[in-house]
């Protein structure tokens, strides 16, 4: 478990009660849905711009990292090692000799897709646990909380690196997938969690009954009236996590066990880069730089949702 | 109380095994050949074979495996390492600087954290509190190999304040940069947390009471309001030792400092199977055993709690 999602479960914890305040009434002159209430919110929300445009960057960056100008980030020639910057490598050269801005810019795509799949995995599996255990309650909950128990029971990065270890052994190969399984499969437990406990508190709600009552089975009650009304808090959490993969990541490739071969990714510069800084910084200074920016990005834009989707705090 | 105290315990004992199981399946569960890849390139004679499939039980099903494996580590065998070390030596030699590295860390980052909080939970609003807000977040997205390797180039190298590396047996100024990237894993969610809970204490009644009474605001807030605040940052604390357990690999590898995290990470490249087993067999159970402290010690301090 991460300290980012540690800061949203705490904070949830002593503030996700909801409470329409007399404020709160008289403030809405027509009804409107959380959802529509949270955009108008985020709208307003500087944090908010900051972190999408930065996103939108970013994703561009891996979509087409052509158009920022870099030139072959497999290009590396040992004449070039530790060279200045020149012409488009506005960062110098590495050890290698590989050009930093462009193996910099062609490094996004790796981390986010990484964090994208690995994000989507694990709200997949918390929505699956998260929902059966809230839902059905009884044996079931105590069954798959226990298990929730457990995972959590493990530190989080030492399970990672064992089971990124064991998905790719093979030192060829370039470890996106085992690393995308790996986040998937050990970040859901905060998510599932956080869905179970407003599952239960959405399937108590009366427009519940009254589904039940007009003959709604199981499956049309959890997809129609439970997920729609118990999904703000979840996805908060996911946003969260999609930062926290992407840093998590990073650290696996730092230490050897995440990407590995040609594959090109923020913190196998860290760590190649290291042993050298005393002559050359700036390959270590630049993908720490896009690093942090980026899962500084999906937190900003995690914390400015969560905002907004919890007005108790504001 | 009691009751509680069972029921704990026994949760615990259910995590410890299901997490041990885990990573134990992880490491040795579907190996190709674990005896080849203990003599390496070397080739290997049929008695050599028989011996060790004997001594590691790799003739019998998996789930015999662990049980063996249980049953030692529980009478204090750690078994030997790959380099036929006793792991138990390994953990002797590793966990002092760790100890210290991490007491270091939590003192620091609790004592920022705790007086920074109160200030812009007082404050709320503010200047300051705004700026600690920003300085938290940035840090929350600082992932700890971009501040390791950071702060050792700025700190110890360019402007020469803190030695770049520290050894086994380093003092405690040596430990400072460390323990400073350390904590900053943990210290702006301490931070925050403390803010929010001085936020919403000042507003609860009895401080309200506190105040009609006539007491100084120092008194409301240094015994009335921080008491109570400071219930669920002691709470993070549980949560705080897993992520500086993740934090001391790298920070640990960085630094050079010959603890339980650079231990574990060599001996996972390795591809040394007991060796990682067994420290994060005891790292798990660590990490359990505090949550549990930490647990019982939130219903000693808050009697509003009360479990049955």
């Amino acid at each position: 478990m991460s300290d980012i999602e540690a800061v949203t479960a705490a904070e949830g914890a002593t503030g996700r009660t909801p409470e329409p305040g007399p404020a709160a009434e008289s403030r809405r002159d027509k009804p409107r849905s959380l959802a529509g209430d949270a955009w108008i919110d985020l709208r307003r929300n500087k944090i908010f711009w900051a972190a999408a445009v930065l996103v939108a960057v970013l994703v561009l960056m891996a979509a087409v990292p052509g158009v920022f100008g870099a030139g072959d980030p497999r290009d590396c020639a040992l004449s070039r090692q530790h060279a200045g910057p020149s012409g488009s490598a506005f960062f110098g050269y590495d050890f290698q000799g590989c050009d930093v801005y462009a193996r910099t810019i062609y490094g996004a795509r790796n981390s986010i897709l990484i964090g994208l799949f690995a994000t989507l995995t694990s709200g997949i599996i918390a929505l699956i646990f998260g929902l059966s255990a809230g839902y059905f309650g009884g044996w079931l909950d105590a069954l798959l909380s226990r298990f929730i128990d457990i995972v959590l029971g493990l530190p989080f990065l030492l399970a990672a690196i064992v089971l990124a270890r064991r998905l790719s052994s093979d030192p060829n190969d370039s470890g996106i997938w085992a690393v995308t399984v790996t986040l998937g499969f050990l970040g859901w437990t905060t998510a599932a969690r956080v869905m179970r406990s407003s599952v239960i508190a959405s399937k108590n709600q009366d427009y519940v009954a009254a589904a039940r009552m007009l003959g709604a089975g199981p499956a049309r009650l959890m997809m129609r009236h439970i997920v729609p009304n118990s999904v703000a808090a979840f996805i908060v959490v996911l946003t969260i996590l999609l930062g926290v993969n992407i840093a998590t990541e990073a650290t696996l490739s730092f230490l050897g066990v995440g990407l590995k071969g040609d594959a090109i990714s923020w913190g196998i510069m860290i760590n190649e880069s290291s042993p050298y800084v005393r002559t050359a910084a700036a390959p270590l200074v630049w993908p720490s730089v896009f690093l942090a920016l980026t899962v500084l990005a999906f937190i900003m834009l995690g914390d400015a949702v969560r905002d907004a989707f919890d007005p108790k705090l504001r | 109380m009691f009751r509680y105290i069972v029921r704990r315990l026994l949760q615990m004992v259910l995590t410890f095994f299901g997490a041990t199981f885990i990573v134990y399946a992880l490491m040795f569960a579907n190996q190709t050949d674990p005896i080849q890849a203990l003599a390496g390139e070397r080739p290997i004679t049929d008695s050599q074979r028989q011996v060790l499939t004997e001594r590691y039980h790799l003739d019998e099903p998996f789930i015999k495996q662990y049980w063996y494996y249980m049953k030692a580590l529980l009478t204090g065998d750690f078994g030997t390492s790959l380099t036929n070390r006793k792991i138990a030596d390994m953990l002797e030699q590793a966990w002092p600087v760790t100890l210290r590295l991490a007491i270091l860390a939590i003192v620091i980052a609790s004592t920022v954290a705790i007086l920074a909080g109160v200030i812009s939970g007082i404050r709320r609003g503010g200047a300051f509190d705004n700026v600690t807000l920003l300085v938290t977040l940035v840090m929350l997205a600082l992932p700890i190999v971009v501040l390791a390797p950071l702060a050792q180039l700025v700190f110890g190298i360019q402007l020469g304040w803190f030695p770049p590396t520290a050894g086994g047996d380093a003092s405690l100024y040596e430990l400072l940069l460390p323990a400073l990237v350390l904590g900053s894993l943990v210290v702006a969610t301490e931070l925050r947390v403390t803010r929010s809970s001085v936020a919403e204490n000042l507003r609860a009644d009895y401080v309200r009471t506190a105040r009609a009474k006539g007491l100084t605001g120092k008194r409301v807030i240094g015994v009335h309001v921080l008491r109570n605040s400071l219930i669920p940052v002691i709470t993070l604390i549980g949560v705080d030792i897993g992520n500086l357990m993740s934090g001391a690999i790298v920070t640990e590898g960085v630094f050079n400092i010959p603890g339980v995290g650079f231990n574990l990470f060599r001996g996972i490249n390795t591809e040394d199977g007991p060796l990682v087993v067994g420290f994060v067999s005891v790292l798990v159970i660590v990490f359990l055993v505090v949550n549990l402290i930490v647990d019982l010690l939130y219903a000693a301090l808050d009697p509003r709690i009360r479990y049955e």
